[in-house]
């Protein structure tokens, strides 16, 4: 872990610098921001979405989360449903990539089969929320390219203001700003717009929480679609960090045995 | 009274007139806050129960706001490598309309596939792919085999296709964002048809149909409104002769509409093509009570009055009778406020605010002016036409006859009435001058129109979309449908469960069912919408808690009642063959355009009622007679129902337009009544005539300027005729009908029930 602070900080220390471009700074600072997170190894958690429509209807669904940290490449991810009941135990298994698209696998308790999924596409709606599963994946440096706006005041701290553009080219999206606070390099608002460059969602997290003493996870998170009038909130609960989760946890023949 | 009265507006005529054009001018200032309106909702009260409903399904789902481009390839075949391209373009760049929110074309169409235990999902064709002829051959066969895109996205033999962008307005700036919509797709289409000269594009939806409501004014503005200026010229030309009396009444006339238009403004209303044809019917409510003080002035003249004593004694003639019309014809289009129709509701008030300023006009700027400018003394026939004298005769002598024959002619016209049938196809309000009718009508006959019902079909449980009974009842429900004669097509979630349970078994024919287990089906549709991209999801058929579904049947071209029929024909399937939670009614703008006419004749009839009753007591009371008054009822009711009989034998198609003309023509064609009956009262009491005597005085004094009016108000009503919007030339046609029906009515049948009711001694005074 020591080695780990010390890159992080041989990474910000350019911020002193003055000669930078807007780019280079804003690389610099999604750079920042993954080394401060890196190291955590695994985590598991809980999370709740509740879903509104522009009527004010809610629906909710409930998913477990399993991620392993991959040197090198996106991180592992298991997506278990508990709710609805009609998808319980449905896994959906994600080695996501930088670039390429990700590899899938859904386990489909119904026909207890595991199915892979072909598809460029990861800019749909997750369960039918408003988060695309491009949201919610691994935020690999790769991912984007970036640009450093400006700083400016975000609840109570500093943020550093950030547009990143998507590399792949079946993203949904034209361009990202993002806020990052300048302490923990904590995600604090997201806008993201759209084909044709127009705000389509605005994502706000809050109570954050550290955890190991240094991973910070959001308590919460809200996306908030501007243009059909439709939001979706995701509760989590219960992160545990370091659980002892290996890589054969990961696989898409053990997808049919996890619980 | 009067006569003080006249004497000071004479005195100060500069500063009346003066005055006169400090108020228009404050009023007109107005017009600057006009605006035209972009929403066909605007046809809607925001209690409408139709619109209410429609917004709630909306608000559970989408918007149903669309762009349509119909793509028709000159070589009649769509499945060819070079328009495959042009379609993937067009495309891609049709996700860069402002608003948009979601593209459907057949070359992004999510194509599902099985390959082992890999489920592929892609667009049918990438922009990059290479097209060899039998992959050419392969899209054709999914594409015209997908029930989800036959008939709607492509016509079922490959010669057209349609690229559906989704349109969701922000609401922010009502007045910009729909015309923004359509410029930035029109000049897409510009920039197509250039790369790709060998494909038409049509461009139709419900955002090109917003357009065409300003466009359709504009045209009217264009086409009709100087056209109009120019009949009302030649009128006074003919009529009043003179040089300053034609001034003065055109410039009563314009006045009249600035004011009226200016005061719209003032009041926030926003212009539809209804009630932009105000400009049009003002001419002919102001220019009467103009002429009629024009007539006297000259006449006296021409007896040897000076101008002063001549325009003193028109004024006292004409102060009641210019009045008591202004009231009427005032009552009559402030009736068109009962219309359940906004744009009525406007129209009736600025035509009745332009009759009231007309009327303030002609007895205070034309007497003015008419001392201002030069008057030459002319020859002024007093016009005892011969004509009417034989005509007086002829009704006198034949008056059993015309009672029988008149009495008969009106109840087989009226016999007619029920052959209306209510239709209100909205797409049918523009004129076939406006491209968007064009467009759509060549969309409905090629691929598909604007006319469709939706319905969302509740399961009465989370997640219940995906429980087999629930699926089987929605797919019965699809399958008659599509076995009624008026779909083209529907649209239904259970396409897509048959179509991912043939995947999920190596996409084997056998499995193209509906799947058999709840769980099983919540789980395909979770692996399905997964693995779709941005923008084609399926929140807009599915609600977030998942309980529910929409289905969209779309229709040809049929009337409304047809529409209805449909409908009820629905509702009594889904009592037979569903539980009372699924059951539920369609919604839809063809499902509120169809309500909307018999709507509105329910209401107007209250209107019309009241309208009546207030005219009649007026007539009563300033005829002070309450039989005469009780008479002049026939007159005045009947031309609007022989009217209507008329229009069910020529026409058949009655909707919107024609739910106001009653009330409206009311207020106009009493004029007429009200001028017959006061002289022959007068000639009855004051020279203590007969009922035969004080009908030939009654024709001889206001027969030829009973016809002279009638011809200029149906002559103003027949411009109307030439509107692009056919909700103003209907209502155009059916008013000038009624008009003459009401002069008929007046010559031939109001003096015969005269004859016959009125028999008593006439008292001598």
């Amino acid at each position: 872990m020591f080695k780990k602070i010390t890159l992080a900080l041989l990474i910000t220390w350019p911020f002193l610098a003055i000669a930078q471009t807007a780019e280079e700074k804003g690389l610099q600072i999604a750079k920042a921001a993954d080394a401060y997170d890196q190291g955590f190894v695994d985590f598991t958690a809980n999370m709740q979405m509740i879903l509104k429509n522009k009527k004010g209807e809610v629906s909710k669904r409930q998913i477990r989360i399993r991620t392993l940290e991959v040197d090198g490449d996106g991180d592992k991810s298991m997506s278990i449903f508990d709710e609805p009941a009609d998808v319980k135990g449905t896994a959906m298994l994600t080695y996501s990539h930088g670039l390429k698209p990700d590899d899938q696998w859904l386990y489909l308790p119904a026909i207890k089969r595991v199915k892979r999924i072909n598809s460029r596409n990861k800019s749909g709606p997750f369960m039918g929320s408003e988060f695309a599963f491009e949201d919610l994946g691994s935020q690999e440096v790769e991912k984007y390219s970036y640009k450093y706006l400006r700083d400016e005041a975000c609840e109570d701290r500093q943020c550093f203001v950030i547009e990143r553009i998507p590399a792949y080219k079946f993203s949904g999206y034209t361009r990202q700003q993002v806020w990052l606070d300048q302490q923990d390099y904590r995600l604090m608002k997201a806008d993201f717009y759209d084909r044709k460059n127009e705000l389509l969602k605005t994502l706000t997290a809050s109570d954050y929480q550290q955890y190991l003493g240094r991973y910070w996870r959001p308590g919460k998170m809200e996306m908030i679609n501007h243009q059909n009038g439709k939001s979706t909130t995701l509760e989590w609960s219960d992160y545990r960090f370091k659980t002892g989760l290996q890589d054969r946890d990961f696989k898409s023949q053990t997808l049919k045995r996890v619980r | 009274m009067v006569k003080t009265y006249a004497e000071i507006i004479l005195k100060m005529r500069w500063l009346v007139v003066l005055i006169t054009v400090l108020i228009i001018a404050a009023m007109g200032y107005g017009a600057q806050f006009l605006s035209f309106t972009n929403d066909y909702r605007v046809f809607f009260s925001k209690e409408n129960p139709q619109l209410v409903a429609f917004e709630n399904l909306q608000d559970t789902y989408s918007k149903n706001d669309n762009v349509m481009m119909v793509l028709a390839p000159k070589d009649g075949n769509v499945f060819t490598a070079k328009n495959l391209k042009a379609i993937t373009w067009l495309t891609e760049l049709a996700w860069q309309t402002p608003y948009s929110t979601r593209v459907d074309s057949i070359t992004n169409f999510q194509h599902t596939r099985a390959d082992g235990d890999d489920l592929i999902v892609e667009n049918l064709v990438y922009e990059d792919d290479d097209l060899t002829p039998q992959r050419i051959e392969d899209i054709k066969q999914i594409a015209i085999n997908e029930p989800l895109l036959v008939n709607r996205l492509v016509s079922n033999s490959g010669h057209v296709t349609g690229i559906n962008v989704t349109i969701e307005l922000k609401g922010e700036n009502v007045t910009t964002e729909n015309p923004e919509v359509v410029d930035f797709v029109r000049d897409l289409k510009k920039e197509f048809v250039q790369k790709y000269p060998d494909i038409d594009v049509k461009l139709t939806g419900i955002i090109m149909m917003n357009r065409a409501f300003p466009e359709a004014s504009q045209y009217d503005m264009q086409n009709l409104v100087p056209f109009m200026f120019l009949v009302f010229i030649i009128i006074l030309f003919f009529w009043v002769k003179g040089l300053s009396g034609t001034l003065a009444t055109f410039f009563v006339i314009v006045f009249s509409i600035v004011g009226a238009m200016g005061l719209a403004g003032w009041l926030g209303i926003a212009l539809t093509p209804p009630s932009f044809s105000a400009i049009m019917i003002i001419p002919t409510m102001s220019i009467a009570h103009s002429v009629h003080i024009l007539m006297n002035f000259l006449i006296a003249i021409h007896h040897g009055e000076t101008r002063r004593e001549a325009m003193i004694d028109s004024l006292r003639i004409n102060m009641q009778p210019v009045f008591l019309t202004t009231v009427t014809t005032g009552i009559g289009f402030l009736s068109l406020n009962f219309s359940d129709a906004p744009p009525f509701r406007d129209l009736g008030n600025i035509v009745a605010m332009g009759v009231v300023i007309a009327y303030f006009l002609s007895i205070t700027f034309l007497p003015a002016m008419m001392m201002i400018l030069p008057v030459k003394e002319q020859v002024v026939e007093t016009r005892t036409s011969r004509l009417m004298v034989a005509l007086a005769e002829f009704v006198i002598k034949r008056r059993k006859v015309l009672l029988l024959v008149m009495g008969l002619g009106i109840l087989l016209l009226l016999s007619f009435i029920p052959r209306n049938e209510l239709n209100d196809e909205f797409t049918k309000y523009f004129s076939t001058e406006i491209e968007f009718r064009r467009d759509a009508d060549f969309a409905s006959d090629n691929l598909s129109g604007l006319y469709l019902v939706d319905y969302s079909l509740e399961s009465g449980e989370t997640g219940g979309v995906s429980s087999p009974e629930f699926l089987q009842r929605v797919e019965a429900f699809a399958n008659w449908f599509r076995d009624q004669p008026e779909v083209i097509h529907v649209n239904v979630i259970t396409d897509i469960f048959k179509r991912l349970n043939r995947n999920m078994h190596n996409d084997e024919d056998s499995w193209y069912k509906l799947p058999d287990q709840r769980n099983l089906a919540a789980q395909y549709l979770l692996l399905y919408e997964m693995s779709l991209p941005y923008g084609l999801d399926l929140n807009n058929q599915i609600n977030v808690d998942k309980s529910s579904t929409r289905m969209t049947v779309m229709l040809y071209n049929t009337s409304t009642s047809n529409v209805l029929a449909l409908e009820q024909r629905a509702q009594a399937w889904l009592k037979d063959n569903v539980p009372v939670t699924m059951q539920n009614e369609g919604a839809s703008p063809t499902i509120m355009f169809s309500h909307i006419g018999f709507r509105n004749i329910r209401a107007m009839l209250l209107g019309t009622t009241i309208a009546l009753v207030l005219i009649s007591f007026i007539l009563i009371f300033a005829l002070r007679s309450f039989k005469i008054g009780f008479i002049s009822l026939i007159p005045n009711l009947i031309p609007a129902g022989m009217a209507f009989g008329l229009w069910g034998l020529a026409v058949g198609q009655v909707g919107l337009a024609l739910s106001v003309v009653t009330g409206m023509t009311l207020g106009i064609v009493v004029d007429d009544t009200v001028h017959f009956l006061s002289k022959y009262l007068r000639a009855r009491r004051e020279k203590g005539l007969d009922a035969a005597d004080a009908t030939r005085y009654a024709f001889r004094t206001v027969g030829l300027a009973l016809v002279a009016t009638s011809i200029v108000l149906a002559l103003g009503f027949m411009v109307l005729t030439q509107s692009a919007f056919t909700l103003n030339s209907d209502m155009g046609l059916m008013t000038a009908t009624t008009i003459v029906f009401a002069l008929i009515a007046d010559f031939l049948l109001l003096p015969p029930l005269l004859m016959a009711l009125d028999k008593k001694e006439s008292k001598h005074v």
